[in-house]
């Protein structure tokens, strides 16, 4: 359908949300990404049964530790939707993009940079 | 399609429509859509919107190309003498595309404007519009269009041959033919010259049409564009004197073509013709033309009924003539002039004297003419329609005036080329080939009105493109004749509810305003009339033929000249699945409203409404007003189970369950409340586990159901809702008022099929469905010919994919000895070794036509990717998937020794293959392989900002290049296959799917528990259709015993089960002596069956007079066993549909009235009640039901709150139970009851555990996907059917055991497996032996083996890398998804920036 949505979004190809570690998602937190969110399958309907359940315990496992590092745990989402449903994918980019839009840069990033300042 | 021959050796004759568009050159980027300027209803979203001429159908359409629509030529196209593409100009100048349009035009004829005044346009009679209302203005629109490039002063030309050529062509004559012979050669890069015997080029444009008609400027405008193209055109050259054939022939020329015209009037052969004042009307023209003085005096006679006739009339009234009489041989409706010449004529103040023919001429002294005599004319033409004039020479009557100008008709102008030798006709035309136009002196060419008569412009033009093709020809030594006799047929479309829109008319000059002056009469369309006018186009042809698709297309994919082909196929079987329409409501509208009422949709429609990617996006809206509907009502079997109004008694299977499906998703759209209802006879969700999902509507999602027909929908006008009137179960009237009304249409079989079924020699049943048999569920009347879906009988689409194996199992058996020999080995090349090598990668960036580079800066993007880490090469590509970008990509690789590949274009879900079939062909590994999808995830979906789109290509193909970098070969292994089948289960499913393997030529081992073979198939009687089953049994089974390749195990146990797909192993213990054997197989197939239910309900068990469906068929069998029974009670959904078992046993309604027909027939006087919730007697075995009641067989809808009450009475038992129409309690005696009882899973408890196989909550087995993989296991190589599987009748199960055997065969027919090598590999260094990883996979597939560390074993893992994310040691890594792989992606895009 080709429907627009933000520039910012960037896909990275994984062969279920059950493969997205943990790790994977700190570290992109870590290299100054403002913002991660995970698309699977609707729930119920996951070709691995149950990967897109075990993504979703694991974004709000990175959640909890966003939390207690002081971090906006909003940055990180889990979404689910069918692989046809091309306007819902288009909503949750906006809202995605939205939401990293509010919160500003990641942190890390400002921090990082702030002590590249210093050490100059 | 027909077919000819025998099974196994059939010749099958096919014929296949064009696409217009090459797929394997078609990308699929939708730029042809774009340009189209056709839209038409949109099939696929059931006409709710619009769609391109070029289309494709939905976006996972297979084939991915586009295709265009055409409904042969257009009439208008057709008709016209040059071909035209009338209905693409029109679209053009619909859009405003006017060069584009006049472009189109002089494609095929070069004088828009001149013929937008003269054409006598066939076009429009031709117009379908003419057949409704009137005809679309088609000459006044291409008029515009010449106007319109005057006014801006353009001269548009089609493109002509880039490379001119040396030969030389004469063309005798610059009238229409003339100049279009030279302006189409000219066009082929001929250099063309033209020798005219007038002062002035244009022949008859010029000097016969009159400049009020035809401005002269409009027509040197076209001359001098055919003049731009090279053409040199010489005036004041005679053919005969001033040039000759030797001439021309010394001078060079290579061909010539005559058009010489018709310059010279038709004689009347009256005495005194030659007297003074007596004028030809072609000369008169001609001198008036070309500015002679002429001098005709006041009062004028003019002989003739034609447009010279009149053109003569007009001009001398312009050149001063005060009266000006036409006489004319022919009534006033008989004149050849055409009526609006006529008309303007008689505006013009002509006396038009119908019905004389001259006499003789009257003179003065000095040879002047002064009068004439005539007489009447009677007839003009003879019985035969020959014009063959009678006179009466009695009635006369005498003209008088100063002069009479003769206008009958013309001649061509021997005198000149007299001696020349130029082949003529005996009626004194130039003589040539009509289809070639070669005279017999071979490199002359002739056309024009010399050639074929006096015709139109647009006949000239004709043959004059005609003798350019041939001279071209000629030159070039080709055939003149070949693939040129064309026949320009056409099909108008059919015209409903379109509006009617009046011609838009064309202003002209006030007849007052036109005495004396030679200004233009007609002022023709200006913009906003000529867009108005192409408005009213019907789109006949569908596609206009403007080829504007064409341009828009990079890849060269359009082809307009396809045309159907017709092939020959050498085969052993044919399947038929050609599918099913949708009901019609629109044939029952006074019931439905379907027609008239916006809100009342299809169900069809209704599931594009819901779908994300239909007309509304997903938006669930009512087509009238667009607002969110409140009230929702489905209407049950609207062409279905209805042999009063639409004939179709049967029952469609699908609608109750797709009307659950509706009313929950359309629920689940809203945010808000939804008030579903779905009005039913009957709710029958017979399928596996779909009572289940009936029940979630019910009770979990608020979807109501009342058991009423409807007979009536009403549409209130002001509002468009729809008001229903119902009567409820107790009788109540109801009045309902709903927003929308869904009519749950059934499936019907297409015209089409019928007619394909016809000319195979195939029987249809009585609702047009492929006759078979219970015990042949897939083969039709015709042996070899087999029939799947819906033209087999209605059903769901588990079921028609199941059905499709069988038919291919069926299919399958006269093949086997085939199987294999077309196949064609792809050899591959040894493996290049890049272990250790740093990467070299090589980056190709990918245009795909303007899809990525009309937004993305390519160049930049490929320039950037050059400067990335590893990168030794980067490449750019119009089409990097084409071949022969791939074959350069092959030069490449081996050129840079470029050891990674990235190609950054669009989806890896349809290219990978292809780019990884290149990397293997030059000897790399095809998993050092990496794409960024810059096309999907970028240039589509952000075309709005070119800017951020090429900024996030560069950083998405920065990512692909950092995994690229980090990736390694992968080899895929190969296991061979044990190519023997186990079955387990001998009964009629399971011998079924025995027989369907052995026949393939594999061997077989069927384990079967008991003694005997057969099963619950041994205590069936007959079919509902009344097949034998108890001689079925025992013939299949001597089948099976007695085939060579099947080994028949009986007494059975299985111990013991290892293994994976392809290679098997299972422990059996056989026989009284229990002797252990081990069977080694590829593949498994259940077919465990199922059991009657053994009620413990109303008195079963208790009491001799209740007995089971089951007991009551034998009992039925035996003689005399209806005696007695003169009150039977039948209760519906024992063991079925409650708390224990809520599934349906789909099989038990069918039962129950096969028996009751059965003893009905045997005892006519028994009265038979059956007490039921839903009858499900779905498919064609409604009409079974139907003919129950037509016997009289009673049927009562109890509740399963408020069941019927059973107890035992001295001579029999008591029923009581609840009838709904009286409202109250009815008590029976009764003779016997019998109960329905349900279909409960076969014990199959311990062979699930040994086999590790998955059984859902009542224990049958489950299927790998309902859907998609119907008889297929969870564990790979394992297949399921019959009653093990879910309740069935028979013959489903046949064709489920024979499906199983099909799917089946595809694993044993290949002699070893490829396994994926995307798999999770455990690091035994890491590895903690936790087992979270064996608690994480879905499947069960890590063991802790020997070491005592985690194995995963490669030919059992699916990849999803569900362990390796799980795994708290990091000892797991999914092959190709490793997590330094997916991490360098987020490391390049975060940080990787230059």
């Amino acid at each position: 359908m080709r429907l627009t949505y933000p520039t910012s979004v960037k896909i990275v190809r994984v062969p279920c949300t059950g493969k997205v570690d943990v790790q994977h998602m700190l570290r992109a937190m870590e290299k100054g990404a403002d913002g991660i969110y995970i698309v699977g399958c609707k729930e119920g309907e996951c070709h691995y049964k149950y990967g897109n359940l075990r993504a979703r315990r694991r974004v709000e496992q990175v959640q909890k530790i966003l939390n207690a590092v002081g971090m906006q745990s909003e940055r990180v989402q889990m979404y689910n939707l069918s692989s046809s449903d091309a306007p819902l994918f288009v909503k949750y980019a906006e809202e995605m993009n939205d939401r990293i839009k509010k919160l500003g840069p990641n942190p890390i990033k400002a921090r990082a940079k702030s002590k590249d300042q210093q050490a100059a | 399609m027909n077919l000819d021959g025998n099974p196994g050796n059939f010749k099958a004759h096919i014929r296949q429509e064009p696409r217009f568009i090459d797929v394997t050159k078609c990308t699929s980027c939708g730029e042809c859509a774009k340009a189209c300027p056709i839209e038409v209803t949109n099939e696929y979203d059931r006409g709710l919107s619009k769609r391109k001429a070029v289309f494709k159908k939905y976006a996972q359409a297979i084939p991915g190309a586009y295709a265009i629509s055409k409904r042969g030529t257009a009439p208008c196209k057709a008709t016209c003498p040059a071909h035209v593409s009338i209905q693409g100009y029109i679209a053009l100048i619909n859009q405003g595309k006017y060069q584009e349009a006049i472009e189109l035009f002089r494609d095929e004829h070069p004088f828009p404007a001149v013929c937008g005044r003269v054409c006598h346009h066939p076009c429009e009679s031709a117009c379908t519009r003419n057949d409704y209302d009137e005809p679309l203005g088609i000459r006044e629109l291409h008029r515009f269009l010449g106007d319109w490039e005057n006014g801006v002063d353009g001269r548009f030309l089609p493109k002509t041959a880039e490379e001119k050529r040396d030969e030389k062509v004469a063309v005798i004559g610059a009238g229409p033919a003339g100049l279009s012979t030279a302006y189409f050669l000219a066009r082929k890069g001929y250099a063309v010259t033209i020798f005219e015997k007038l002062p002035v080029a244009g022949g008859m444009m010029a000097v016969g049409i009159p400049e009020y008609r035809l401005p002269r400027n409009m027509l040197q405008r076209e001359i001098d564009m055919i003049c731009d193209l090279g053409v040199e055109i010489k005036t004041g050259v005679t053919f005969g004197t001033d040039i000759t054939f030797d001439s021309l022939k010394a001078d060079g020329y290579a061909a010539v073509f005559m058009g010489l015209g018709l310059h010279k009037g038709r004689g009347l052969g009256v005495e005194n013709e030659d007297a003074e004042g007596v004028l030809q009307g072609v000369d008169f023209l001609r001198d008036a033309a070309l500015g002679k003085e002429v001098s005709i005096g006041k009062n004028v006679l003019v002989i003739g009924g034609g447009n010279v006739a009149i053109d003569v009339a007009l001009t001398a009234k312009r050149k001063g003539a005060e009266n000006v009489t036409m006489v004319c041989l022919e009534r006033r409706e008989e004149m050849p002039a055409w009526e609006h010449e006529i008309e303007e004529a008689l505006e013009g103040d002509i006396n038009i004297v119908n019905s004389y023919g001259p006499k003789s001429f009257f003179i003065d002294k000095g040879n002047k003419f002064s009068g004439i005599e005539f007489k009447s004319c009677t007839a003009v033409f003879d019985e035969q329609g020959r014009f063959s004039p009678a006179f009466d020479e009695n009635a006369c009557e005498a003209f008088f005036g100063d002069t009479v100008i003769v206008a009958i008709g013309q001649a061509t102008e021997t005198a000149d080329i007299e001696g020349q030798n130029v082949p003529m006709t005996a009626r004194g035309r130039l003589a040539a080939d009509p289809v070639t136009l070669q005279t017999p002196l071979e490199w002359v060419f002739a056309g024009g009105d010399a050639f074929h008569g006096p015709k139109s412009v647009v006949d000239a033009v004709a043959s004059g493109k005609e003798a350019a093709e041939s001279i071209d020809r000629y030159i070039n030594g080709l055939d003149l004749r070949e693939g040129r006799t064309k026949e320009w047929t056409f099909d108008k479309p059919e015209i409903i509810n379109e509006p009617h829109k009046d011609r838009t008319r064309v202003r002209c000059l006030d007849p007052k305003a036109r005495e004396c002056n030679f200004l233009e009469v007609s002022y023709g369309y200006n913009e906003e009339e000529a867009k108005a006018e192409a408005d009213r186009c019907l789109k006949c042809g569908i596609c206009s033929e403007c080829y504007q698709c064409v341009d828009a297309c990079l890849a060269n994919a359009i082809d307009h000249e396809q045309i159907a082909e017709e092939r020959d196929l050498d085969v052993g079987s044919v399947v038929l699945c050609p599918g099913n329409d949708i009901f019609d409501p629109g044939r029952l509208d006074d019931i439905y409203s379907y027609n008239s009422s916006p809100n009342v949709l299809t169900s069809a429609e209704f599931e594009r409404i819901l779908s994300a990617s239909g007309p509304t996006m997903g938006h669930l809206v009512r087509p009238s007003d667009h607002t969110e509907p409140k009230r929702i009502a489905w209407l049950q079997c609207v062409g279905s189970r209805d042999n009063n109004r639409c004939g179709n008694g049967y029952c469609s299977s699908v609608c109750c369950m797709y009307a659950c499906k509706e009313a929950m998703i359309a629920k689940d759209h809203c945010d808000y409340e939804l008030d579903t209802v779905i009005f039913n006879m009957d709710v029958r969700t017979f399928g596996k586990d779909y009572e289940k999902y009936y029940l979630r509507a019910k009770d979990k999602s608020g979807v109501k159901f009342v058991k009423s027909r409807i007979h009536t929908v009403t549409e209130d006008p002001a509002t468009g809702n729809l008001l229903l009137r119902y009567a409820d179960e107790a009788g109540n009237i109801v009045d309902a008022e709903f927003d929308m009304v869904v009519l749950s249409v059934g499936l019907e079989v297409p015209q089409s099929t019928i007619e394909t079924a016809r000319r195979l020699d195939i029987n249809l049943n009585k609702y047009n469905f492929a006759e078979t048999t219970p015990d042949h569920p897939v083969n039709t009347s015709r042996p070899g010919v087999f029939a799947c879906g819906i033209f087999q009988g209605p059903k769901d689409i588990p079921t028609a994919v199941t059905e499709a194996s069988a038919a291919a199992c069926a299919a399958g058996r006269n093949l086997s000895e085939a199987r294999g020999t077309r196949i064609k080995e792809v050899v591959k090349p040894v493996e290049i070794d890049v272990e250790g090598e740093i990467p070299r990668i090589g980056v190709f960036v990918c245009d795909c036509g303007i899809n990525i580079a009309g937004v993305i800066d390519v160049p930049g993007v490929r320039e950037y990717a050059e400067k990335l880490p590893y990168v030794v090469y980067a490449g750019e590509n119009l089409f990097t998937c084409s071949q022969d970008a791939q074959d350069q990509m092959k030069e490449i690789i081996k050129e840079h020794k470029i050891n990674r590949v990235v190609v950054s274009s669009c989806t890896p879900k349809t290219h990978e293959p292809i780019f990884m079939d290149t990397l293997e062909s030059v000897g790399l590994n095809k998993y050092l392989f990496e794409m960024a999808n810059i096309r999907n995830q970028d240039s589509w979906v952000h075309g709005n900002d070119p800017e951020g789109a090429t900024i996030k290509a560069r950083e998405l193909v920065r990512m692909s290049v950092a995994r690229a970098a980090s990736l390694r070969p992968l080899h895929e292994r190969q296991i061979p296959v044990t190519r023997r089948a186990m079955v387990v289960g001998g009964g009629v499913a399971g011998m079924n799917a025995a027989l369907g393997i052995a026949d393939q030529g594999f061997e077989v081992v069927l384990v079967e528990k008991e003694a005997e073979l057969g099963g619950l198939g041994n205590r069936l009687t007959k079919t509902i259709e009344g097949m034998d089953i108890r001689n079925y049994v025992k013939d299949l089974a001597a089948q099976v015993k007695g085939h060579a390749k099947i080994d028949v195990l009986t007494n059975y146990v299985i111990v013991d089960f290892s293994g994976f797909k392809g290679n098997f192993k299972t422990e059996v213990l056989v026989g009284e002596s229990m002797a252990s054997r081990i069977l080694e197989h590829g593949v498994t197939i259940m077919a465990t069956g199922a059991n009657e239910y053994r009620p413990k309900e109303f008195l079963y068990g208790e009491n001799p007079r209740v007995l089971t469906q089951l007991e009551l068929g034998d009992r039925l069998e035996e003689a005399g066993g209806a005696d007695g029974l003169d009150h039977v009670v039948m209760i519906q959904c024992v063991g079925s549909r409650n708390e224990e078992n809520p599934n349906c046993s789909r099989i038990c309604c069918q039962s129950a009235i096969k028996n009751a027909i059965h003893l009905k027939k045997l005892n006519p006087e028994t009265q038979i009640y059956i007490l039921y919730r839903d009858i499900r007697t779905y498919g064609l075995l409604e009409d079974y039901y139907t003919e129950a009641r037509r016997l009289g067989v009673r049927f009562f809808r109890f509740s399963p709150d408020d069941a019927p009450v059973v107890v035992a009475i001295s001579d029999g038992v008591n029923v009581t139970f609840m009838d709904h129409i009286l409202g109250r309690k009815i008590s029976l005696d009764a003779d016997l009851v019998t109960l329905s009882a349900g279909v409960e899973a076969g014990d199959t408890e311990e062979l699930a555990n040994i086999m590790k196989l998955n059984r859902n909550a009542e224990n049958f087995f489950v299927e790998a996907h309902v859907k998609l993989r119907p008889v297929e296991m969870g564990t790979e190589g394992i297949y399921l059917c019959g009653t093990a599987h879910s309740p069935q009748l028979m013959t489903e199960s046949i064709a489920q055991a024979m499906a199983a055997a099909s799917r089946a065969t595809t694993m044993l027919s290949q002699p070893y497996l490829t396994l994926s090598a995307v798999t999770a590999v455990v690091d035994p260094e890491k590895c903690a032996s936790c087992l979270i990883c064996a608690r994480s996979c879905p499947y069960g597939v890590p063991r802790i083996n020997d070491e005592g560390v985690s194995h995963i074993d490669d030919a059992l893992c699916q990849g999803c890398g569900a362990c390796a994310a799980e795994c708290p040691a990091k000892a797991i890594q999914l092959s190709w998804y490793e997590d330094d792989q997916i991490m360098s992606k987020v490391d390049a895009l975060l940080e990787g920036e230059i």
